[in-house]
């Protein structure tokens, strides 16, 4: 990933959060992300984010679980090691549902959640830079990615001007990075 | 606002064209059914549709219930169309009960043959519970405290619109619904939940039991009952009432047709697979004509339409929130809980599968009959309940 610039603006009230968001957007600025301490409903669609494919990919790790456990219990039972177990058919398939409906929902769930954190850059020791420490506790902030054309006192003044509280400018790390924080993140260096 | 429902001419026609549609098949049925399985396929028709259609509708009292104990708000929107819905108990009640008075007392088609348990054992051993009296008094007593909680539910719910606006009342009326609805809960779970489908239906097979049979039963009529309410919201809502249900509260009844489309093939599966499993001749007879007998295309189509069909259509996010498409599963699902009941009522009854032309005009008889009442109902009262304290939270409802 790439070190970017970003202009980082601090909001406390939701109500000026969400007119902000559509102006920031109608301004033509890059909104990197919205960093909020708990889920807001509609913020995604105020931000403009598209709707999330991680429902088809667990569709898939569904079918891939259903798939996994009919065709390995059908082959063990039919032809690695056929067993006669109460005079059922060697593909007793009743039987087999319960198990298959186990593993559909093992894989789907294991496999979503696999994919969330990668698409969320979320891992064990793996970190992202914070802008703000208060972005999980009672601030909504707004931290949007200057280009080689915007300028930043350009971008600040219309923060001040959408309701932003609290505006500064950082350099950071835009993806996430395996290390630590007290070394590598300026926010907690100091 | 539109507010009023006023019931449109077509409406009216279509319902009493399906309600003639019925009564014509109803009058054939009782020329045309002379033959060697004539009488018997007369009494099960009727016994299939007048019951499920009753605990259809009955699901939308339940829906009324369990919304109510849960503090649920985003149905307040559309809460109307359920009880108008639910007001239909009383009636079809009536049917079930000269229904079941003709089976039991007039002993009509043969369909119940525990009321002759002479020198069978198994019956004689039931004969405490499985005879005609115990039966006809719990369906009396269930009937009735159907009909009486359904019209005070309803009664309730219109002496809102009348109510004054002030704190300590709303939080009384909070407090009333809950008990009532609590108490129709504790019936529900007694007579839907347990008893009645194996006085009415399970009983038909009376040598066989299966405890999965009322669960199975509830399933079936409860996302049937769940399209029917969304049905009723589709069409309203394309004549331009209850603005202030969107996509967001179809979405929701969309999740409930497909979570318990997948809840009915559970309790499907689980009957099946533990008497395949156990595989003992007294409990696999029950199977015999359904998956190998004349009614194994029945079955199968059964578990298609009421399960791969609402899995598959319904799942995408996108379908939950077309009104086209959700009409058509609505429509779909109640016939394929309707085919459920069929392929529960004919194999020990009828014995053989015949086209069903007679069951399938009764069916239409019936649904005409809760058209036109419901439209009756909707008509009466306005469509929003503009009082209720958690009407704010259905109209901010978002998914």
């Amino acid at each position: 990933m790439a070190v970017k610039k970003f202009v980082v603006g601090s909001f406390d009230d939701e109500a000026v959060l969400f007119p902000a968001v559509k102006k920031v957007r109608q301004a033509g600025y890059k909104i990197h992300d919205v960093y909020t301490p708990f889920p807001i409903h509609g913020l995604d669609h105020a931000m403009g984010l598209r709707e999330t494919s991680l429902h088809t990919a667990g569709f898939i790790y569904g079918i891939t679980g259903t798939t996994t456990a009919l065709s390995f219990m059908g082959w063990v039972f039919t032809t690695d090691w056929p067993m006669n177990i109460g005079g059922k058919p060697h593909f007793p398939l009743p039987a087999f549902i319960p198990i298959t409906f186990e593993l559909t929902v093992l894989f789907s769930a294991v496999g979503m959640v696999m994919t969330f954190m990668y698409l969320c850059q979320m891992a064990p020791f793996v970190k992202k830079h914070i802008f703000h420490p208060r972005q999980t506790d009672d601030l909504f902030v707004m931290a949007i990615e200057l280009s080689d054309k915007t300028s930043a006192e350009e971008v600040k003044g219309f923060l001040s001007s959408v309701g932003a509280k609290e505006i500064n400018e950082q350099t950071a790390e835009a993806g996430w990075w395996l290390g630590r924080f007290d070394k590598e993140d300026k926010v907690f260096a100091k | 606002m539109k507010d009023q429902f006023v019931v449109p001419a077509r409406l009216k026609t279509t319902s009493f064209v399906l309600v003639g549609i019925g009564l014509l098949t109803l009058l054939i049925g009782i020329f045309a059914l002379g033959g060697e399985h004539g009488p018997t396929r007369f009494w099960a028709g009727l016994l299939q549709n007048s019951t499920f259609f009753l605990m259809v509708v009955l699901a939308s009292t339940f829906f009324i219930c369990v919304t109510t104990l849960a503090h649920g708000g985003w149905q307040m929107a559309f809460r109307r169309v359920p009880e108008a819905i639910s007001m239909t108990v009383p009636v079809l009640s009536v049917i079930v009960l000269v229904v079941l008075g003709f089976l039991i007392f007039g002993n009509k088609g043969h369909i119940y043959h525990w009321l002759h348990p002479e020198g069978d054992r198994i019956l004689e051993f039931k004969s405490p519970f499985l005879n005609a009296g115990f039966i006809s008094t719990m369906t009396v007593i269930t009937l009735a405290l159907w009909s009486i909680l359904t019209i005070k539910l309803r009664r309730m719910s219109l002496a809102e619109d009348k109510m004054l606006l002030d704190h300590e009342s709303r939080k009384a009326l909070i407090w009333k619904g809950t008990v009532w609805c609590g108490l129709f809960a504790v019936v529900y779970a007694l007579s839907m939940g347990s008893t009645t489908p194996w006085i009415w239906l399970m009983s038909i097979d009376a040598h066989w039991f299966s405890t999965m049979y009322s669960w199975y039963t509830f399933a079936s009529t409860w996302v049937s009952g769940l399209s029917l309410i969304a049905l009723f919201v589709i069409y309203l809502k394309s004549k331009g009432y209850l603005e202030m249900v969107n996509e967001e509260h179809l979405h929701d009844l969309g999740k409930f047709m497909f979570a318990f489309s997948v809840f009915w093939t559970y309790l499907w599966f689980s009957q099946y697979m533990l008497i395949w499993y156990a595989n003992m001749p007294e409990e696999t007879i029950y199977y015999k004509p359904r998956v190998w007998g004349e009614f194994r295309p029945v079955f199968f189509l059964n578990l298609i339409i009421n399960f791969i069909c609402p899995l598959l259509i319904l799942m995408k996010r996108n379908s939950k929130r077309n009104y086209t498409l959700v009409a058509f599963m609505g429509g779909l699902i109640i016939f394929g809980h309707w085919l459920d009941f069929f392929q529960m009522v004919m194999p020990a009854t009828v014995k053989h599968l015949y086209f069903p032309w007679y069951e399938l005009g009764l069916g239409l008889g019936f649904v005409g009959l809760i058209i036109y009442l419901t439209a009756q109902q909707l008509a009466k009262a306005p469509l929003t309940a503009k009082n209720h304290p958690y009407l704010k939270e259905s109209i901010i409802h978002h998914t």
